[in-house]
């Protein structure tokens, strides 16, 4: 219950500061995605029960606030947690490398998909536009603040796990 | 009896993929149930915008300051790369300024006489404040911090300054999403101030950068239309009032089946700098099919 209260916190905030203060901050017009890095640590990190709910949870706040139906988002980002869960087996907390490739991937993964759904559904078809101007600039942005913001979720997940450090162990 | 107990506890943790599955479903079905209704959306509104507006109310503030300070950081480089530009060009530039100045008194009493300002004051407005806008990167709508409590509807009109926003496409009790006329799935009918021609406003993801908005279905074989001609909403609109300004002209060219013609418009509204918008108290006439 702790755990998921902790959880639910950082998501909310994380919301809050992507829909607000990075609009402010955001270069050339792009936004770093926060709640991508969230989902995609919470799912390698505690697998992919955890992955997709915090996945689902995260895509059902945009879809209230800025989509125009809700459940498409929150699909997006659940299949995004659940794919990473499946990477919990082979995550160590002392290497960096695969948690950034893998929030990478994810997001690029996010990227392409509201990309075939929501443009070349509507006759977008200048594939190589969105992905220079958009998808890219997005996967560049989001790696730079995973590299502050992946250690927070660790320490976060550290703070968590500490007592019950075997039961993780049962779950994996 | 208590292994039983314990087991029964265990087996209440369903496999992820079953989870995946039951949710998959779920979210299909919200997504079919929220396209033809709003038994869901409404609810979910209610709870989020109590937990979340007050919250992004406060942050936006500093968003917007944050912000103003790097767009001062940029503009200081900006001016003095400018400053160096301006200086070689000082003689030149004056004669042009000189012309500039002719045509924009002309312009000023031209704009005067069509007195589009009065026009809005026709309609009952209520000032709102943007506190987040689309955490993404592929669409531009945003929220405001009035809702249904404050008598605001779906499809009231959004205005800022001098020209169109957008309109209201989702509402909660202290919040409601307006749906931006740059975002790339918006449609707005317009006409051409001076010669009453119909075209369709369309925002286009591609043109975001450059501040543009394309339009399109414009009949003109008179050629009249011209780069600069003002672009209001026309009255055929189902979603906007009346000769509200939309923008100006930036470029047209005839399409290839020769009837009509497309191009590209400036929007007269300023929508990096969008922090405080009108609302439009008043919607649209529209007949109910019965």
């Amino acid at each position: 219950m702790k755990r998921f209260i902790t959880y639910a916190i950082l998501i909310i905030f994380c919301f809050v500061l992507q829909s607000t203060v990075f609009r402010g901050i955001s270069f050339g017009g792009i936004v770093p995605n926060l709640l991508i890095v969230v989902t995609a640590s919470l799912g390698f990190m505690r697998g992919d029960r955890t992955g997709l709910i915090a996945g689902l949870f995260c895509g059902l706040l945009i879809d209230i606030f800025f989509g125009d139906v809700i459940g498409l988002y929150a699909m997006i980002y659940m299949y995004i947690g659940y794919l990473n869960g499946k990477f919990s087996g082979i995550f160590y907390p002392e290497n960096i490398k695969l948690p950034l490739i893998l929030i990478s991937f994810s997001n690029l993964f996010y990227g392409i998909f509201t990309y075939l759904l929501l443009f070349m559904m509507r006759s977008r078809f200048n594939f190589e536009f969105y992905f220079k101007n958009i998808i890219f600039p997005e996967v560049i942005y989001t790696l730079l603040v995973a590299l502050v913001l992946y250690p927070l979720i660790l320490f976060l997940h550290y703070l968590l796990e500490g007592r019950s450090f075997k039961r993780t162990e049962e779950n994996v | 009896m208590s292994p039983i107990v314990k087991r029964k506890g265990e087996k209440f943790t369903l496999p992820g993929k079953y989870l995946l599955f039951i949710l998959t479903i779920l979210c299909t079905g919200l997504i079919v149930l929220t396209l033809y209704t709003d038994y869901v959306s409404r609810p979910l509104g209610v709870i989020a915008g109590r937990i979340l507006v007050p919250m992004q109310t406060g942050i936006s503030e500093a968003g917007s300051y944050l912000s103003g300070r790097s767009e001062e950081l940029v503009h200081i480089r900006d001016l003095l790369a400018e400053n160096e530009r301006l200086r070689s060009q000082i003689d030149q530039l004056t004669i042009e300024n000189t012309m500039y100045k002719q045509d924009r008194y002309e312009l000023n009493n031209l704009r005067e006489l069509f007195v589009l300002a009065a026009q809005y004051d026709e309609y009952e407005k209520v000032g709102a404040r943007v506190i987040s806008r689309d955490p993404g990167n592929w669409f531009h709508s945003f929220t405001i911090n009035k809702g249904y409590d404050d008598g605001l509807l779906v499809n009231m009109n959004v205005i800022a300054g001098s020209g169109l926003v957008g309109r209201i496409v989702g509402i909660g009790p202290n919040w409601a999403k307006v749906m931006s006329i740059i975002a790339d799935n918006a449609h707005v009918s317009g006409q051409v101030l001076s010669t009453e021609d119909n075209l369709i406003v369309k925002g286009n993801l591609e043109l975001f950068a450059d501040g543009l908005v394309e339009f399109e279905q414009l009949i003109d074989k008179a050629d009249r239309v011209v780069v600069g001609d003002k672009v209001v909403t026309s009255y055929i609109s189902d979603h906007y009032l009346p000769n509200i300004l939309i923008g100006y002209i930036y470029s047209i060219h005839g399409d290839a089946n020769n009837l009509t013609k497309s191009g590209r418009l400036t929007p007269a509204v300023d929508f990096e700098r969008l922090n405080e918008v009108l609302v439009i108290m008043q919607l649209k006439q529209i007949i109910e099919d019965e």
